[in-house]
C-alpha cells in the first residue's frame, strides 16, 4: 500500500521549449512512511508535489504511473482528481502563510469548503478541535480572520485544515522554510504527531533542509536536476552516504562545534544543468568529481542495501 | 477605524473648504457685470437704469469688499442661502435648484447603482469562459471608449427619432401636468429612458472590464491555488474571488464619480433633461453668479457625501478594516 | 532555439501581440488621415461650399455637407488634428505633473508623502469638469493650447497615484538599498535605477491619459467650452445637436466624429491592455 510511482515523467511547456523537469522518477512510500525530500533548488522537487495533487499547465504529463493504496491516481485528469484531493491526498502547500481566504472567517471558510466536499462540518468540529490542540492553537480561532494570526499560526492552521480528512499521502511542501528555528523543531514534532496520531497514513516532506529531515524523516529521497538520486533511511543518508552527490552535500552541511576557521566548508563547485536541453545520462556527470565514460548513460536506481536506493554506476557497477 | 475615519472626515472638509473658495472665487473672475447683463434685458432710461443698478448691486451683494463678500457666502451658505438667480430673477438660488435635483438623483442613482451591479456580474462572467470573454469584452471596450454624449446622440437619434420610441426632450411630456396618475408616471419614465440608458451602457462596460480583469487576478492568489489543491468545487473558488475582487471595485465607485457627474451634465444637454447640468450650462450663458455657484456646490457636495457614503460602506465590506488593520485596498 | 536579447524582448515580443498592432494600426490609420487629410480637400472647414445646405455624402462631399453647407469631410479631418493635439499635449502634461508629484510622493515617504497624497487626493475628489467649467467660460477666447492646459492641470491626479504606487513598491526593491548603500545620491538613484524599471509603467500610464485627455475634451467642446477659434470633433457633435441634425436626420454630421473618437480611445484602451501583456512575461499567452 501506501504511493507508489513508477516512471513518472514531467515536463514544463515554455516559449522556449519543454523543460524536462522530471524524468523517470520511481520509488514508493510505504504506509506510516515520512519520507523526505530533498535537493538544490530546481531539482523537481517542487514539480513532483505539484505534479501528484494539481497538475496544470504549464505543466505537462508525459507518462507514469501513480498508485495511492492500490488505486490509479489519475493525475493528469484533473476533474478526476478532484475526488481524491484532500480526501486521500493533501498538501499543505509553501504559500501556507496567505492559503486562507482574507475577508473569510477561518471557521466560516473551513465550513464552506468541508460543505462543498460534501463533509458534515458540524459533525467534524469536535474532531477539528481536538486538532487545534494538538497544535496549541485555540478555538477561537476559528472565529478570527486570518490577518488576526500570525505567520506560524497561520501555519498550523494550514496543516490542520489540510490534515483534516485524514489523507493517505500529506504532502508537506516547505513548512519549516519561513520560520525560526524553533519554531521549525514545533511543526517538525506536529507533524510527526500526525503521522503517530492516524491524521495521515504517510507524508512526503519536501525541504532543501536537511537538517530538518534528520528530525522527523524515517527515509530520505534525494533528487538532482530531475532525476533520483539516492534513496535511503535516514541515518543511512546522513551517516553513511553512497552517492557523490549526496556525499558533497551532507559534508557541505555546517556542523555545530566546528570552527571554520580550521576547516573550510565546502561547497559544490559548478551549477545545476538547464533542464530545457538536458545533458545525456546522468545529470550530475559534469560536476560529480568520479565521473567517467559509463555516465553518458542514464543510471538505473537500484537497491544497494535494505531500503537504500541509488543511481551510480560507480557505486552500483560492482553489483549485477 | 477611528483613525480611518477620522483621516476621511478631514480630507472631505479640507476638500470641501477649498472647493467652496473655488467655488466663489471663480466666477468673480468672469467677464462682464450680472446686474449689467440683466438690465440690458430691459430697454430703460439712463437714470432709472441706474437707480435699478444700485438697487441691485446692493441686493446682491456686490457693493462691499471682496473680503467681505466671502465672509458673507460663508455666513449665507450655513443658513441655507445661495443668493438670488440672476437668471431666474426672483427665485432664489436654492429654489431653482430644488426643483431640479430630484432630476439628477433620478438619472444618476439607478444609472450608476446598476452598471455597477451588472458590470460586475458580466466582468464575472467574462472571467470564466474563453468564449464569454471573447464576446463580453470587446463590447466592454467599445463602450467604455464610447463618449458619454456620443452615445446619448445615438440612442436619440436612433430610438427616438428614426423609430420614434422615445422623446429626445424634457421630464415629461409637455401636455401634461405633474400629477400622481398613470399617465404621468408613465411619461417621466418614457422621457427617463434614454438618457439613464446612455448613462448605464458606458458605466458597464468600465465596471465590467475592471472586474474580469480583478477576478483573474484574485484567481491567481495563492488562497485560490489552495482551494484547489484540496479539490474545492470551481463554484466556491469562483464565489471568494468575486467577494475579494468586489472590494477594489467599491472603492473604484467613489473614485469614478467625478466622471459619471460630467457625464450626466453633458446627456442632460443632449436630452434637454432638466437637472443640475442642464441648469449650469445656462447659467454659464446668462452669467448668473449665484446660480452657477449654487450648482457647482450643489455637485461638490453630493460628490463628497457619496465618497462618504462609499467609504462607510467598505468598511461594512472589508472585515479586515474593521479589525483595525490596512484601510482601502485600492 | 536561443532566446532574445533583453534589449530587444520587448520589441520581439511588441511585435507579435496582435492587440498592440491592432490598435496601432487604427490610430495610425487616423492619424494619416489627421495629416493628410486636409490636403485632400480644398474646403476649409468653416466655408460655405455647397448653396443648398445639408446634403447627404456623394462622390463631391465625401462625409457630406451640414445644415449650412459645410463640407463635413473637411471639419472632420482638421477636427481631427486638434484631437491629437489635446491627446499629446493634454495627457503629456497630466502624465509629466503626474510623474512629478508621484515620484516624489512615492520615493520620499513620510511627512512629504503625506501632505501630496491629501493634496492629490483632494484635487481627485473634486469633479474636474465643473472647475474646467468656469476656469473656460471665464476666457473670452479659447485656443487649442489652453484647452490642453486645462486638462493637463485637472487630469493629473490619476497618474501621481499610480506612479506613487509604483514608485513605492519600486523603492523597497533589494537594487534600490543596494544603490543607496553605496552612497547614490537620491536623484541619481530615481533616474538610473527606478525609472528604467518604470518606463514600461509610464508608457502605459501616458498612454491612458491620452485617451481620457480626448474625453474630457470632447465633453468640454460639447458643452461650448472648446476653441472659440478652431474646430474638433467635440465641437462638430455640438453644433449638430444644436442645428437641430437629430431632428433633420443629418446623420453623418454627428456620426462621424464620435465614432473617430471611440475609434481612437479604444483603440488606445486596447494597445494598453497589449503593451501590458508585453512587458509583464506572466501575461503572455502560449
Amino acid at each position: 500500500m501506501g504511493l507508489q510511482v513508477e516512471n513518472l515523467t514531467l515536463y514544463y511547456q515554455t516559449l522556449r521549449g519543454d523543460v524536462h523537469a522530471l524524468e523517470n522518477v520511481t520509488f514508493t512510500i510505504d504506509d506510516g512512511e515520512i519520507m523526505g525530500l530533498a535537493g538544490e533548488s530546481g531539482c523537481g522537487k517542487t514539480t513532483l508535489a505539484h505534479g501528484l495533487i494539481s497538475l496544470a499547465p504549464p505543466m505537462k504529463y508525459i507518462s507514469g504511473k501513480i498508485l495511492l493504496d492500490g488505486e490509479a491516481l489519475p493525475i493528469w485528469d484533473s476533474r478526476k482528481m478532484d475526488a481524491f484531493r484532500f480526501r486521500k491526498i493533501s498538501i499543505i502547500p509553501q504559500y501556507a502563510m496567505n492559503a486562507m481566504n482574507p475577508i473569510r472567517k477561518i471557521g466560516k471558510m473551513i465550513e464552506e469548503l468541508l460543505s462543498a466536499k460534501k463533509v458534515d462540518y458540524q459533525a467534524l468540529l469536535p474532531e477539528l478541535k481536538r486538532r487545534l490542540d494538538l497544535v496549541k492553537l485555540p478555538h477561537d480561532v476559528l472565529n478570527m480572520y486570518p490577518i488576526e494570526l500570525s505567520g506560524g499560526m497561520k501555519q498550523r492552521m494550514v496543516m490542520v485544515i489540510s490534515s483534516l480528512l485524514n489523507p493517505s499521502l500529506l504532502i508537506a511542501d516547505e513548512i519549516t522554510s519561513a520560520l525560526d528555528v524553533s519554531s521549525q523543531k514545533a511543526v517538525a514534532e506536529m507533524l510527526v504527531e500526525f503521522r503517530n496520531q492516524g491524521y495521515c497514513k504517510s507524508a512526503l516532506v519536501i525541504t532543501h533542509d536537511i537538517s530538518i529531515l534528520y528530525q522527523l524523516a524515517d527515509s530520505i529521497l534525494i533528487m538532482y536536476a530531475g532525476q533520483l538520486v539516492e534513496k535511503g533511511p535516514t541515518a543511512e543518508i546522513i551517516h553513511n552516504p553512497r552517492h557523490p552527490y549526496t556525499k558533497l552535500l551532507i559534508s557541505s552541511l555546517p556542523e555545530i562545534g566546528v570552527k571554520y576557521a580550521e576547516r573550510k566548508l565546502n561547497g559544490i563547485p559548478g551549477k545545476p544543468p538547464l533542464l530545457l536541453d538536458p545533458p545525456a545520462g546522468c545529470r550530475f556527470r559534469e560536476r560529480c568529481p568520479l565521473a567517467f565514460d559509463k555516465c553518458y548513460q542514464v543510471p538505473p536506481f537500484v537497491e544497494v542495501s535494505a531500503g537504500h536506493f541509488i543511481a551510480c554506476w560507480k557505486e552500483t557497477d560492482g553489483h549485477a | 477605524m477611528r483613525r480611518y475615519f477620522g483621516r476621511k472626515i478631514l480630507i472631505y472638509l479640507l476638500t470641501f473648504f477649498l472647493a467652496v473658495t473655488i467655488d466663489w472665487l471663480i466666477p468673480r473672475f468672469m467677464p462682464g457685470n450680472p446686474v449689467q447683463n440683466m438690465l440690458a434685458r430691459v430697454a430703460l432710461h439712463p437714470e432709472a437704469a441706474e437707480a435699478l443698478r444700485s438697487y441691485f448691486t446692493k441686493a446682491f451683494g456686490l457693493d462691499v469688499p471682496l473680503w467681505q463678500q466671502y465672509l458673507n457666502f460663508w455666513i449665507a451658505l450655513f443658513h441655507g442661502d445661495l443668493g438670488i438667480s440672476v437668471y431666474m430673477f426672483p427665485t432664489p438660488v436654492a429654489e431653482v435648484l430644488k426643483r431640479a435635483v430630484p432630476y439628477d438623483l433620478f438619472l444618476l442613482i439607478p444609472s450608476i447603482l446598476l452598471s455597477w451591479w451588472a458590470g460586475n456580474k458580466f466582468g464575472a462572467f467574462a472571467a470564466r469562459s474563453k468564449w464569454l470573454d471573447n464576446t463580453i469584452l470587446p463590447l466592454s471596450y467599445i463602450l467604455t471608449a464610447t463618449p458619454y454624449m456620443w452615445l446619448g446622440i445615438l440612442l436619440a437619434w436612433f430610438f427616438g427619432i428614426v423609430l420614434g420610441w422615445f422623446p429626445i426632450a424634457g421630464a415629461y411630456s409637455f401636455s401634461l401636468r405633474p400629477s400622481l396618475t398613470l399617465a404621468f408616471i408613465g411619461s417621466v419614465f418614457h422621457h427617463w429612458f434614454l438618457p439613464f440608458a446612455s448613462l448605464f451602457l458606458v458605466d458597464f462596460g468600465g465596471w465590467a472590464i475592471g472586474m474580469r480583469n480583478m477576478i483573474i487576478y484574485e484567481l491567481e492568489a495563492d488562497y485560490s491555488h489552495y482551494l484547489a489543491a484540496l479539490g474545492a468545487p470551481q463554484k466556491l473558488i469562483r464565489k471568494y474571488a468575486f467577494n475579494n475582487a468586489v472590494l477594489p471595485q467599491i472603492t473604484g465607485l467613489a473614485l469614478k464619480l467625478g466622471v459619471v457627474v460630467a457625464g450626466a451634465l453633458v446627456t442632460e444637454v443632449v436630452f434637454s433633461y432638466p437637472g443640475i447640468g442642464y441648469l449650469l450650462l445656462a447659467a454659464i450663458q446668462n452669467q448668473d453668479y449665484f446660480l452657477i455657484q449654487g450648482c457647482f456646490l450643489f455637485i461638490i457636495i453630493g460628490v463628497l457625501l457619496a465618497n462618504f457614503l462609499i467609504d462607510i460602506v467598505y468598511v461594512l465590506v472589508d472585515p479586515r478594516t474593521r479589525r483595525g488593520m490596512t484601510g482601502e485596498t485600492a | 532555439m536561443n532566446a532574445p536579447k533583453k534589449k530587444n524582448e520587448a520589441l520581439y515580443f511588441a511585435l507579435r501581440n496582435k492587440k498592440l498592432l491592432a490598435g496601432f494600426s487604427i490610430i495610425l490609420v487616423f492619424l494619416l488621415l489627421a495629416l493628410v487629410g486636409p490636403a485632400l480637400t480644398p474646403n476649409e472647414p468653416f466655408d460655405y461650399v455647397n448653396p443648398l445646405g445639408p446634403a447627404a455624402p456623394s462622390a463631391q462631399y465625401w462625409f457630406g455637407t451640414t445644415f449650412f453647407g459645410q463640407d463635413v469631410f473637411s471639419q472632420f479631418v482638421y477636427g481631427l488634428r486638434a484631437t491629437f493635439i489635446v491627446g499629446l499635449i493634454g495627457g503629456g502634461l497630466g502624465t509629466l505633473l503626474g510623474m512629478l508629484i508621484g515620484f516624489i510622493a512615492g520615493y520620499r515617504g513620510g511627512m512629504l508623502d503625506e501632505i501630496l497624497n491629501a493634496f492629490t487626493n483632494i484635487v481627485l475628489v473634486i469633479p474636474t469638469l465643473a472647475v474646467l467649467l468656469i476656469i473656460a467660460a471665464y476666457l473670452e477666447v479659447r485656443s487649442i493650447a489652453t484647452e490642453c492646459i486645462f486638462i493637463g492641470l485637472t487630469a493629473w491626479p490619476w497618474a501621481a497615484r499610480a506612479i506613487r504606487a509604483q514608485t513605492f513598491s519600486l523603492r523597497t526593491r533589494d537594487f534600490v538599498d543596494l544603490a543607496r548603500m553605496s552612497g547614490v545620491s537620491s536623484t541619481k538613484i530615481i533616474f538610473q535605477e527606478i525609472a528604467p524599471n518604470m518606463m514600461s509603467y509610464l508608457l502605459l500610464v501616458f498612454i491612458l491619459q491620452f485617451g481620457g485627455a480626448i474625453l474630457t475634451a470632447a465633453t468640454l467642446d460639447f458643452i461650448g467650452l472648446g476653441p472659440t477659434n478652431a474646430i474638433s470633433l467635440g465641437l462638430m457633435m455640438q453644433y449638430a445637436v444644436l442645428w437641430g441634425a437629430l431632428q433633420l436626420g443629418i446623420w453623418w454630421w454627428f456620426v462621424p466624429p464620435g465614432l473617430a473618437i471611440t475609434a481612437i480611445v479604444g483603440s488606445l484602451y486596447i494597445m494598453n491592455v497589449g503593451l501590458d501583456e508585453v512587458f509583464n512575461p506572466k501575461l503572455r499567452e502560449m
